[in-house]
């Protein structure tokens, strides 16, 4: 039994999952689900659909080369059954995993380093230009800092309740 | 000339059928039209042919017929005694000659005919001659018809005779009915003859088939006989009787010693006796059978001594062969059909003594002499007196000898599941023979997937090394982002968070505004303010929109209202009041009485109905107070509600629509079906 890669989207396949279909050049596709599936037989090519690992890979979103994926490595030549070297592995197999997975937060991290500065000096930006929305032109003149005015307005209780709110 | 084989006689038609077919065929096959204006020749040519083909295929069907049967003095005296025995040879040949008759009659009768058309003057003559003839013929045939059917009998039973060869090795069994020959048929061929236990279910003669020495046996079943006089016997007994009579083979005389049969053993050896002529020449074989039932050593005296005068009988023929006297075994076999006990025996020692008798007699005839001088088995002359046995090196003797005693002391796998329970409750380990470093890893169970990854592809005998690099560059890596500090920029403030946050709701309100008007602009009427249903366009409104944006909105109101229509006089009071009470301030309560007097003469454009406010109560009109005034105007406002037609449908507007468009209803298409419009 083995997990494979779906050749769409890149997600593991487990037992009793998906779909394969094998071309006339006999190369073998493998899919998750029918979305996959589907997206395949439209003939879109993964390295353009968003939301699949190729494309992240492809455009720097996600982590492409390090040393935890050189662990996983597909091997034809089966090796002799060692105790040890079973127990060795089941367990290096956890460690791999909680670092490759700190090391993909990392890169992530360091994509998202600029992201607070750029989103401030946008809001700033949006502040200054949108302020005309919510303050009156007069009153800004007046009061030139970028916040609300809460103004008190007397209005007569009858009318009051006769009117409704609405939006 | 068949030899043995009756299946292929063609059938024999019944009378009628055979008029029908033989009248039919001349109708097809001649030409049919004729005119009385022909020349007469012609005329007397057509039906002249008419007869004469009659005739002829008369004469070819008949021929068939006569053809085909066998004639019983032609064939192996068997089949003709067989034959004679169930058709009656007188009978058989009778009809035969019968039909023989009638193909001559015919002949005659054309030729007699074809005479006289060769003077028929008119085609009427001529056709009374025809038809005539034709039924002259037909005549002949219906008086044989009984003859065709009674052939048609013989052709369909002969066709379901056994195919007996009447010269090859043959194993005749006979005795008593139900002393279990056709049980023992079963069980050395396979021959499936009913066994039933009343008498004569055997009613014909049944052949097997059965092997010995490479040799083909035939084994023939034959209906029980009873022991009778000649001449009272039936035909079924006739038909053993003929098959004893004329087959030269080995015959097996069945004896049931446990008299379940229904017959003592003193009644089944006086018809040994009086059949005993019939086995001159032929290996005889006493068989005691049934005995499950009755063991042969506990017969009784009696038994036993008319069983051994039997025995003696068929101990003569033995020695009447001229050959040498065989003991007793091959003379007196037991045996049991039921539990299969001596059937084997039995088979070879019949065979054994047919092959014997039958070698013999061919070595004794002339023929076998011309193949004999051809034969010389050529042995060479021993040089000297030195032995020369056959040579086997000693490794294979000694292989061979190993193999043996690998095979018998090797426990199998199969052996190893039978007594752990069979092949549904055991399954053999496979990992038995596993070479492995330590003998103690065999049957570990090594987990293929773990976490989403497949284990196999992560195997590596130096992995914890590897993994320790990876996890050393890893703590490295950390210590560096540990010394990285997040800077922190210009903030907003929390009142300009919150400008921020409104901004950024006004435009996301704007924007679906936006696009729920764009979606229904087509079938949204444009309706002018004034008529807004939804009471969107109240000065309440106006004012916190204003105050939202930080404005204050009283004066705006203010305004908006002292212009409604709604409100004129109300506004009018205000604003005069108000500028009254400005301009006038010492004199107030002196002000106010002229000035309200002044106001209702100086407004000309009030009129009379707007003399009062509306809730005032006039004594006169029917009110309690002015509330119930109030209601009561609210009642009939409500009444005389006046529609509110803004931009909606009137009657100006109505259309009616083709619901059923002609074109999409009707007509045909030229690819396609119409189910669906």
């Amino acid at each position: 039994m083995r997990l494979e890669k779906c050749w769409f989207c890149s997600s593991t396949i487990y037992p009793g999952h998906g779909i394969q279909f094998v071309r006339n050049d006999a190369k073998i596709f493998r899919f998750c689900r029918s979305k996959c599936h589907k997206n395949f037989k439209m003939k879109r090519n993964p390295r353009k659909v968003k939301w699949t690992k190729a494309y992240r890979r492809l455009h720097g979103k996600d982590m492409t080369q390090d040393a935890t994926f050189e662990f996983e490595r597909k091997r034809n030549r089966p090796e002799r059954y060692d105790r040890n070297v079973a127990e060795n592995t089941l367990k290096a197999i956890k460690k791999i995993d909680k670092i490759r997975v700190d090391r993909e937060a990392r890169h992530h991290k360091e994509r998202m380093r600029h992201k607070k500065s750029k989103e401030q000096k946008e809001a700033a930006r949006e502040l200054e230009q949108g302020i005309s929305l919510v303050k009156a032109p007069a009153v800004l003149q007046q009061e030139p800092s970028l916040t609300l005015t809460k103004v008190k307005v007397k209005v007569s209780a009858g009318e009051d309740e006769t009117r409704q709110m609405e939006e | 000339m068949v030899q043995y084989n009756f299946k292929k006689i063609t059938v024999v038609p019944a009378g009628k059928d055979f008029i029908d077919i033989i009248l039919s065929r001349t109708q097809r096959q001649t030409p049919t039209v004729v005119h009385k204006g022909y020349a007469i020749s012609r005329l007397r040519q057509f039906y002249m042919r008419k007869v004469k083909y009659t005739q002829q295929n008369f004469h070819e069907k008949l021929s068939t017929i006569i053809d085909e049967f066998p004639r019983l003095d032609d064939i192996h005296p068997f089949y003709g005694d067989l034959l004679h025995v169930l058709y009656n040879k007188d009978h058989y040949k009778l009809a035969l000659g019968q039909i023989n008759t009638a193909r001559n009659l015919i002949g005659k009768i054309s030729k007699d005919y074809v005479k006289l058309l060769k003077y028929g003057d008119s085609l009427y003559r001529c056709k009374t001659l025809k038809v005539a003839a034709l039924g002259r013929m037909c005549t002949v045939i219906k008086r044989v018809s009984p003859s065709l059917a009674y052939l048609e009998q013989v052709r369909q039973h002969m066709a379901r005779l056994p195919s007996i060869d009447p010269n090859t090795r043959t194993i005749l069994i006979c005795g008593y009915p139900n002393v279990g020959k056709s049980s023992f048929i079963n069980k050395i061929t396979r021959a499936d003859v009913d066994v039933q236990p009343y008498a004569f279910t055997t009613k014909s003669l049944f052949v097997g088939h059965t092997d010995y020495k490479y040799l083909r046996y035939q084994v023939i079943d034959t209906p029980g006989i009873l022991d009778r006089p000649f001449e009272d016997r039936n035909i079924i007994e006739m038909c053993s009787i003929t098959a004893l009579a004329h087959l030269r083979a080995a015959i097996l005389f069945f004896l049931d010693i446990s008299g379940s049969c229904g017959y003592s053993i003193a009644q089944q050896a006086a018809l040994f006796h009086s059949i005993k002529s019939l086995f001159m020449n032929k290996p005889l074989i006493i068989i005691c059978n049934k005995t499950d039932l009755q063991p042969f050593e506990n017969l009784s005296e009696e038994d036993m001594k008319l069983v051994m005068e039997m025995k003696a009988e068929a101990m003569k023929t033995v020695i009447g062969q001229g050959g040498e006297a065989i003991d007793e075994e091959g003379v007196l076999l037991k045996m049991s059909a039921l539990i299969e006990d001596g059937v084997i025996a039995v088979k070879n020692a019949a065979c054994e003594r047919l092959l014997n008798q039958r070698v013999e007699l061919k070595m004794k005839s002339k023929k076998i002499n011309d193949c004999l001088n051809r034969f010389h088995v050529a042995m060479p002359k021993p040089r000297d007196d030195k032995e020369r046995p056959a040579f086997i090196p000693e490794a294979v003797l000694e292989a061979r000898a190993k193999e043996a005693a690998e095979k018998e002391k090797r426990k199998l796998e199969k052996d190893l599941e039978d007594e752990n329970g069979g092949a549904g409750v055991y399954s053999a380990s496979l990992k038995k023979h596993y070479i492995l470093a330590n003998e103690e890893w065999k049957e570990d169970i090594m987990p293929e997937i773990l976490d989403g990854h497949n284990v196999y592809d992560f195997v590596d005998p130096d992995i914890l090394q590897r993994l320790e690099e990876l996890e050393q560059e890893e703590g490295l890596r950390q210590e560096e982002e540990a010394d990285d500090v997040d800077m922190d920029g210009e903030e907003l403030t929390p009142e300009e968070k919150e400008a921020l946050a409104e901004i950024r709701r006004k435009k996301s309100f704007l924007i679906q505004q936006h696009r729920i008007k764009k979606s229904t602009a087509e079938s949204r009427p444009t309706v002018p303010r004034k008529f807004d249903k939804d009471k969107k366009f109240t000065t309440e409104r106006m004012g916190r929109q204003l105050s939202a944006l930080g404005l204050d909105p009283s004066l705006a109101i203010e305004r908006a209202r002292g212009r409604s229509l709604s409100r004129k006089g109300r506004k009018r009071e205000r604003s005069l009041a108000r500028g009254g009470s400005d301009g006038d301030d010492a004199m107030d309560m002196d002000v106010d009485q002229p000035s309200s007097k002044k106001l209702r003469m100086r407004s000309r454009s009030r009129s009379r109905s707007r003399s009062r406010p509306p809730g005032e109560v006039v004594p006169g009109q029917g009110f309690k107070d002015s509330a119930q005034k109030v209601k009561a105007i609210k009642l009939v406002r409500k009444s005389q509600k006046v529609r509110n037609k803004d931009a909606r449908r009137g009657d100006a507007d109505r259309t009616i629509p083709t619901l059923k468009p002609k074109h999409l209803f009707s007509g045909k298409r030229s690819l396609g079906k119409t189910s669906r419009r």
